[in-house]
């Protein structure tokens, strides 16, 4: 029975984790190039350059097939609350259920509708007007995140709320609360500087790849330009906000800083950083370690110290442990130690990367032309930008382990008791097979709208090739396109 | 029951009246890609029609199941989980038919072109089929237990009355989908949706009667609330007759609006039926109901404000982005002349 009901717990945790995870590939690439793109549209009304506009076009194109697919995973999020998670659910409902009604209310609306007008009338608004249709939906995005973001925030760290013992569930008391979480405004800036990083990276490697082939060298130069100048900002915003939310656990949630770090016992003043280490049964076995960096990152001082895993875990026993549980507070060390180094180390090479490529990219000098070897480190990093920001989830979902709600729920309390193994393995099994092949069609589609190159949004309204369907603005026409 | 709750249940019947009626269409012009449309360029401007929509049509979906969450969250964690199954195929199916409309028109070959017509056809009749499937399984009383969990077996999801229930919704959903490219096409196109509509609307009154028997014997609608239950099956068969008319005498508003109505009064009859309760258990005592299901006063009042000051400023944007593609759309043939 206990064997059965943990791998039912396994595999609800797999399919959440897994349907999260790929989201998540799309959310923050849809958030950034949603803007970029209005970037690009409005040094377009600006300029009135028509290469920007061209930019616009040809960005959107890619961005609309992301969108796309965020918003068929995006549902499956908000059902598998209940599907998955009846009883966090019924325990969560009074707190989470308000900020995700708002975000549909205020965000997926704004966003849906005026993507729709922007994608189909590029020839019927004047310039401004159509610019402005990006900008809401590029603005509607963000409030989604910070909606949802509100909702994990209080798992993190509940505030502003009552339990409500007899029908064990939390009840909201201040929902001005709720939203102040400093958890949520140490979040939410990293997440959506993450976003434009993703995007930005995406198009100036994108780019990177075409310069290597010498196509349209105007048009691909300067869409690295304007996205490499954003990527760099982003890199920055990164740093600092990860900077804060770093600091932000020490004392929050001390589980998790100290196994981000790897540290067991408790820190000496000499603040050893580790580079890299090996662990066994939560001892250190080898390390490599920097002196003084733990002390800089965690306190920005020479001194101090922190607690170890062993101190930490024995105090939230203490804490939780009050009718006679054996629970230990141990968290997943090895996943958030190396997705924090991982985290950590690539946004140092984000940020070289953007210094370099904006300075072989002078106006006046070709030599962005001459260095190959750094359009292709460029082109390879489109990957990274994905890897990282799952490093980060994962340090920040699996750093709560044993809790959904930090501190009031567990994991194991709040599957649905109604899940079976059997259905659990079948819907897996389903949502790892057309999650693989969105992934590909998705990989395909933007290869082929590379290929076709930025003159197939010039010839006619929207679409391609001149074969097959277009989307000459029908509606304004009064006709469909025909070949 | 606190007025909050009444008002909240009222609410969630309403996103879901305004799923049904905009999606409803959506699932029709799905089913019209490859059910209806004869060739690639009817089906170019079939899919157009709903292009800039479907998408924020959707979002009524999203907005219901959110605002469930948010009021009864007791309602929402045990229908969701009881239908775990129901769900993850209606999932499925909004998946293939929400990409495919982005896809297909990049996809440089025939074969695939049609797999992605294909898919979005077969997955909206899916998507209407189980959601029909679903509600009129959810009134027919499922096995719940004390703390609100359900634990059904095949023939609770699957008997005669919801396969009846599914066929009805997603006929319903395609006749609507019909009646939206009468209005959104012209010559052919639209001759043709009007000539299927005249065909279709007397198996859908076929089907209703049948609907009706079933659900006097298998739901205690019509012993605990006979008026309401008789006069919103009375409303519902005058939108089908209303609709067919339109059809006849070529009044296309008129059709649309009816079988968009006629979509409504089924909503209107489950949650006529569910009141007081929100889920129906064969054993009654363990039915839950909106005084227990609900969420506590503070996060209800907050919502009302919330939804009250933002509801009417996206009822305005969203019914000007119908306005700005008001226009029809030339079927092919005249396209071309
Ligand atoms: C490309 C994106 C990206 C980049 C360059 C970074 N991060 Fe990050 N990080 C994320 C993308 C991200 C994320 C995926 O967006 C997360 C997950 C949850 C969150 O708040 O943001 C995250 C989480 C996250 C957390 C966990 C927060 C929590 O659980 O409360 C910490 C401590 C950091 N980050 C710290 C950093 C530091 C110190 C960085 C640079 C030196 C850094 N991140 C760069
Ligand atoms: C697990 C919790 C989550 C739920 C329940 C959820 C829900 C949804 C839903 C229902 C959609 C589709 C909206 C539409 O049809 O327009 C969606 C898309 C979106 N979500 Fe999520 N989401 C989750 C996680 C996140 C996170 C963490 C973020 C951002 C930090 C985010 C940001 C977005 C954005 C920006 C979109 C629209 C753009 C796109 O589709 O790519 N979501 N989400
Ligand atoms: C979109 C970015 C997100 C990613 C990549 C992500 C990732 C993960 C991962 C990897 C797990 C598995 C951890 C484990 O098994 O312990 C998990 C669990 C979970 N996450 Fe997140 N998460 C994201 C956002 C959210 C948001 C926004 C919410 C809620 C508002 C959320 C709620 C949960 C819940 C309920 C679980 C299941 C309980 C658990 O197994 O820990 N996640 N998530």
């Amino acid at each position: 029975m206990l064997s059965i009901g943990l791998s039912m717990l396994w595999l609800s945790r797999f399919q959440f984790a897994m349907t999260t995870v790929f989201h998540f590939f799309f959310v923050p690439f849809s958030i950034g190039l949603a803007f970029i793109v209005a970037i690009m549209e409005t040094v377009y009304v600006i300029k009135k350059d028509e290469v920007y506009k061209n930019m616009a076009k040809f960005w959107g194109k890619i961005f609309l097939y992301s969108f796309a697919v965020g918003v068929v995973t995006g549902i499956i999020q908000e059902f598998q609350f209940g599907m998955n998670w009846s009883d966090y659910s019924r325990f969560m409902g009074d707190i989470f259920g308000a900020p995700l009604a708002i975000e549909a209310l205020a965000a997926f609306f704004l966003e849906s509708t005026f993507i729709g007008l922007w994608m189909f009338t590029w020839d019927r608004f004047n310039k401004t007007i159509h610019c402005l249709f990006i900008w809401l939906t590029a603005f509607g995005s963000t409030l989604s995140a910070l909606w949802i973001l509100a909702a994990n925030s209080f798992m993190q760290n509940p505030v502003g709320y009552a339990m409500n013992a007899a029908q064990h569930k939390v009840e909201m008391t201040s929902f001005s609360a709720v939203i102040m979480n400093r958890q949520l405004w140490n979040e939410f800036p990293h997440v959506i500087f993450g976003a434009f990083l993703t995007a930005a990276f995406v198009v100036a490697g994108c780019s990177a790849w075409r310069l290597l082939k010498k196509d349209h060298e105007n048009f691909y130069r300067k869409s690295m330009k304007v996205s490499l100048i954003i990527g760099l900002l982003a890199c920055m915003g990164s740093v600092w906000s990860g900077d804060t939310q770093t600091r932000y656990l020490i004392n929050n949630q001390p589980m998790k800083f100290a196994a981000m770090e790897g540290i067991y016992k408790n820190s000496t003043e000499k603040g050893d950083w580790s580079l890299a280490q090996g662990t066994k049964g939560h001892q250190k076995t080898w390390s490599i370690e920097i002196p003084y960096v733990l002390n800089i990152l965690g306190h920005h001082s020479l001194n101090g110290t922190f607690k170890g895993q062993e101190q930490v875990n024995k105090e939230l026993k203490a804490k939780y442990n009050k009718n006679g549980e054996t629970r230990n507070y141990y968290v997943p060390t090895r996943t958030l130690f190396w997705s924090f180094r991982i985290m950590a180390i690539s946004a140092g090479l984000f940020g070289l990367v953007a210094i370099i490529g904006l300075w072989f990219n002078r106006k006046k000098s070709q030599s962005i032309m001459r260095q190959r070897w750094f359009l292709y480190v460029m082109g390879l990093m489109v990957w990274l930008p994905f890897i990282v920001n799952t490093c980060g989830w994962f340090i920040t979902e699996f750093g709560r382990y044993p809790w959904v709600v930090y501190g009031l729920l567990t994991i194991a309390d709040a599957v649905s008791p109604t899940s079976t193994v059997a259905s659990l393995m079948f819907t897996n099994i389903v949502y790892f097979l057309i999650f693989a092949s969105l992934g590909a069609v998705m990989i395909i589609l933007s290869h082929r709208v590379l290929k076709q190159g930025p003159d197939s949004v010039t010839t006619d309204g929207y679409s391609s090739k001149p074969e097959k369907t277009s989307k000459v603005d029908p509606y304004e026409m009064g006709a469909a396109h025909n070949d | 029951m606190t007025n909050l709750q009444l008002l909240w249940f009222l609410l969630i019947g309403v996103l879901f009246s305004g799923f049904f009626f905009l999606e409803g269409f959506d699932f029709g012009i799905g089913m019209a890609v490859r059910f209806f449309a004869k060739n690639r360029d009817e089906r170019d401007v079939v899919i157009q029609t709903i292009g800039p929509h479907w998408d924020g049509n959707e979002v009524w979906l999203i907005t219901a199941g959110g605002a469930m969450f948010a009021s009864f969250p007791m309602w929402y964690a045990s229908l969701f989980s009881g239908y775990y199954l129901v769900l993850f195929l209606i999932l499925v199916a909004l998946i293939f038919r929400g990409v495919s409309f982005e896809f297909r028109a990049n996809m440089q070959t025939d074969t695939w072109r049609n797999f992605w017509e294909w898919a979005a056809s077969i997955g909206s009749f899916c998507a209407a089929f189980l959601f029909g499937m679903m509600f009129v399984s959810m009134i027919q009383g499922m096995p719940i237990d004390a703390n609100g969990n359900i634990f059904g077996s095949f023939t609770d999801y699957v008997n005669w009355f919801s396969l009846v229930g599914g066929v009805a919704v997603s006929l319903l959903c395609f006749i609507h989908g019909l009646n939206f490219l009468r209005l959104k096409t012209t010559g052919e196109l639209r001759d043709r949706a009007q000539k299927w509509s005249k065909i279709l609307y007397p198996v859908l009154l076929a089907g209703e009667v049948v609907f009706v028997i079933l659900l006097y014997l298998t739901t205690d609608f019509f012993t605990k609330k006979p008026v309401s239950t008789w006069s919103i099956l009375i409303a519902l068969v005058i939108f089908t007759l209303a609709a067919w008319w339109g059809a006849q005498a070529k009044h296309d508003w008129a059709s649309f609006i009816a079988s968009g109505l006629s979509l409504i009064s089924v909503v209107v009859l489950i949650f006529n039926g569910l009141f007081p309760r929100v889920m129906i258990a064969n054993n009654s005592a363990n039915s839950i109901l909106i005084k227990n299901a609900s969420s506590s006063p503070y996060t209800l009042h907050l919502m009302t404000i919330l939804t009250f000051t933002i509801l009417p400023i996206v009822l305005i944007y969203f019914i000007w982005s119908y306005w700005v593609f008001y226009k029809r759309l030339k079927s092919p043939r005249a396209a071309e002349q």
